[in-house]
């Protein structure tokens, strides 16, 4: 068969299609978030984005518990969400297969942390994969179906960045219908009070061993003898940049990592002179060779973010290839808000008020950034709103404190922060950014903009009614490109001895279709005051002379900047190819 | 094992993703292995990107190293400064000739880089007006697809086979504009520089 093109999570998407799934669910997170936008477009299998991944592993064991084969996916920091779920599944085992697909971030691309996945999976106790590439994603979901109902036990896949979106050529194959198995009632295997807990406990003891002995001779693991002077103990995407650094060194690649392959280990460790591990993010496998009294060569790789071929190859020596010197003096580019975004209209007004921001998780973040320089925390989902009322409860601050958190962030756990705000008495504010969308992972549907996965029509969550029900007093909602208006509901809200919440309800500026003529600006009328500039809006620069410039490619005609400027020397003219394609 | 790489370097937005999926799947249609790895996310919205794509006969690594690229296509001359490190003594510079400022350059944190286009002149470069190209092919949003164009002057594949795969990959009603996109890139190397 002819193969095809795909990236990780395309692979991961028809492995599990492959492996007769009925349900996919889980909470977007990049790099995780392709795997159920392709599940869903497979007949036969119904996908759900969750409000979040505690509610997606609760879904999936639902289903499991059903006796039908799902797939619950997230990326690592959302595994902190569901852990309380998985370490407890851990226990009840299975009825259908459930797998977790889980894909860390190393180098951290669009992540607040860099935690390795593995740990969760050694806490909790069950059986980890770990694919180096496209068609290894596809193979070891289909595995880990068969080892979930095999084993009785929930499975963990682990993506890392480079393998879900990395590309490369795969080998498809047919769909295997799984029927799905009848209910049966079994309290004492799925009613973890202590009495069957403890009971299950022992389940879970004779499983590791059993998930040793497996892992011993599976398939997923394999030694590869080249030159035996060195052996590279490695996995994941690591394993593809060792054949491309050291491609004369014997290696044993892992697949199933967790739970730690110790005879192999030990044969592969007998059979060559010198023992390395490489492995990205945390040192799994080296602390646990080295535990087996097994000296390893010190490699002085990097302990956090990727490695790559020449990494690898110059910690061994390898030839320096001849390369350019770097161009000096290079202004940085950090990711920015983009043109026309609704959340520039609300830091800017926001800037105005002087408040102690705390942020949340979300396009939004970048608000953070000079000149907006619009948040002072960012730590987890959901986390603004608690850590507003933390900021007010200590006491030291006497400017307005102010949460910040997206849509689809304030379904996934800012309701109950804000629950607790009321509860507590507090006269905060919090203001939702309702962009309709779930923006920063690509435009998902969530609860608030009332789309589903499929792209369907879904009920859309009322977030004043919702607001007013936990108890905030106020609720104001605003247009967030209306710049004087914003400020005022925000100063009146902020001074207010009330718990308000403001919500900033403009459709993200990707969401926009209709092509709206840019703006330039008037050079005799610009007095060079720089008040468009502070905006941050990536169109608008200064020219030579300090005179403020649109680049007309750039210019999604919002209109902000017009507002700003005070001597009308901003205006509308025709599309941009008309200026020679923004020059 | 001769592997060539090519490494597509931009601005979140300006469409090295699509960019870098035509190329993937030509290189796949002339029967390559092939690997192709990019970023999403946070990275996307405005920051500098990078797209590597690799193919041979067997292709292990989807990352490129310093000094491994064959074919560095920079969508943007600051980027194209940037990602210079990627690019072996000898290989192929096509730059679109756009400067996009950052934001800490936009609102004067940081002085904006000077003489840039002379510098990567004496490394080898072959300038473009991308966008200018895209007007001129009748869509504005097509630059990405001129300057694949361009580099397919010095790509070993067949037109046919970047037309075909470009027809299945952009939107239905951007097909005609997006190929006569990929003609005035490939074009303006056939008649300026890009003749190495």
């Amino acid at each position: 068969m002819a193969r095809t093109l795909m990236s990780g999570n395309e692979a991961v998407a028809r492995g599990a299609w492959e492996a007769g799934v009925a349900i996919g669910v889980g909470y977007p997170g990049t790099p995780s978030t392709e795997v159920l936008e392709n599940l869903v477009k497979y007949d036969g299998v119904r996908c759900e984005w969750a409000p979040n991944e505690k509610v997606a592993a609760e879904v999936a064991g639902g289903v499991s518990l059903g006796g039908a084969r799902t797939l619950v996916t997230m990326k690592h920091v959302g595994l902190n969400v569901a852990a309380d779920v998985l370490y407890t599944q851990s226990y009840t085992g299975v009825t259908g297969g459930l797998v977790y697909l889980v894909a860390d971030d190393p180098g951290m691309h669009s992540s607040q942390n860099e935690q390795d996945t593995r740990n969760h999976a050694v806490g909790s106790r069950v059986p980890l994969l770990e694919p180096s590439d496209s068609q290894e994603a596809l193979e070891f979901v289909k595995r880990a179906f068969e080892l979930s109902e095999r084993f009785d036990v929930p499975v963990i896949v682990r993506m890392t960045t480079r393998v879900s979106h990395g590309k490369g050529l795969v080998e498809q194959g047919e769909r295997h219908e799984v029927p799905v198995r009848a209910y049966e009632r079994d309290v004492r295997k799925n009613v973890m009070m202590p009495g069957n807990a403890r009971l299950r406990q022992g389940h879970v003891n004779a499983r590791e061993v059993d998930l040793m002995t497996y892992g011993a001779a599976a398939e997923e693991n394999r030694i590869e003898y080249r030159d035996t002077s060195l052996g590279v103990i490695t996995s994941g995407i690591a394993y593809q940049y060792v054949r491309e650094g050291l491609p004369e060194a014997s290696t044993l690649k892992l697949g199933l990592t967790v739970p730690f392959p110790e005879s192999l280990i030990l044969e592969f460790v007998s059979k060559v002179e010198r023992v390395v591990v490489i492995e990205e993010l945390d040192p799994y496998l080296s602390l646990r060779v080295r535990a087996l009294g097994i000296e390893l060569v010190e490699h002085g790789l990097p302990r956090s973010g990727e490695l790559s071929p020449r990494l690898i190859a110059e910690a061994f020596g390898g030839d320096e290839l001849p390369v350019r010197d770097e161009v000096q003096g290079l202004p940085p580019r950090p990711p920015l808000l983009c043109p026309g975004c609704p959340h520039r209209g609300l830091f800017y007004s926001l800037g105005k008020v002087r408040a102690v921001v705390t942020g949340d998780i979300g396009c939004y973040t970048l608000g953070s950034l000079a000149p907006l320089s619009g948040m002072d925390s960012c730590v987890c989902m959901g986390a603004s709103i608690g850590m507003a009322h933390g900021v007010d409860l200590a006491g030291s601050v006497n400017r307005p404190i102010v949460a910040v958190i997206g849509d689809s962030t304030f379904a996934h756990s800012g309701i109950t922060g804000l629950l607790h705000m009321a509860y507590a008495g507090s006269t905060g504010t919090v203001v939702i950014l309702d962009n309709r969308t779930t923006a920063m992972t690509g435009h998902q549907g969530n609860p608030v903009n009332g789309v589903f996965i499929d792209g369907s029509a879904a009920p859309e969550l009322d977030l004043e009614v919702l607001s007013r029900a936990v108890g905030a007093a106020s609720v104001r909602t605003v247009d967030p490109h209306e710049l004087d208006a914003t400020l005022a509901v925000l100063r009146e809200e902020t001074a207010a001895e009330h718990l308000s919440v403001i919500i900033s309800k403009a459709p993200c500026a990707l969401l926009i279709k209709e092509e709206r003529d840019p703006y330039a600006v008037d050079e005799e009328l610009c007095t060079k005051c720089g008040a468009c500039i502070r905006l941050g809006c990536p169109a608008i620069s200064r020219d030579e002379s300090g005179r403020a410039v649109i680049d007309t490619v750039t210019c999604v005609g919002c209109g902000q900047c017009v507002q700003v400027c005070r001597f009308d020397a901003i205006v509308r003219v025709g599309p941009s190819c008309d200026f020679g394609g923004g020059r | 094992m001769s592997i060539t790489t090519v490494v597509l370097a931009g601005v979140g937005g300006q469409g090295t993703i699509l960019a870098g999926d035509v190329l993937a799947k030509v290189a796949v249609a002339e029967g390559h292995d092939v690997k192709l790895s990019e970023v999403h996310g946070m990275a996307q919205r405005g920051g500098s990107v990078e797209t590597f794509v690799r193919f041979g006969e067997r292709v292990y690594s989807p990352v490129v190293d310093r000094g491994v690229a064959d074919h560095l296509i920079a969508f943007e001359v600051t980027e194209a400064a940037r990602t210079l490190r990627y690019l072996r003594p000898g290989g192929t510079l096509v730059v679109n000739r756009r400067v996009m400022a950052s934001l800490p350059v936009l609102i004067g944190d940081v002085p904006a880089p000077d003489g840039l286009e002379n510098a990567l002149s004496s490394e080898g470069a072959i300038f473009l007006d991308a966008e200018a190209l895209a007007c001129e092919a009748g869509s504005p949003r097509s630059a990405n697809i001129v300057l694949m164009g361009a580099a397919s002057y010095a790509l070993p594949f067949n037109t046919a086979t970047w037309e075909r795969v470009i027809g299945e990959r952009v939107p239905p009603k951007t097909v005609e504009a997006n190929l006569r996109a990929f003609h005035l890139g490939r074009d303006a190397c056939a008649e300026g520089a890009c003749a190495l």
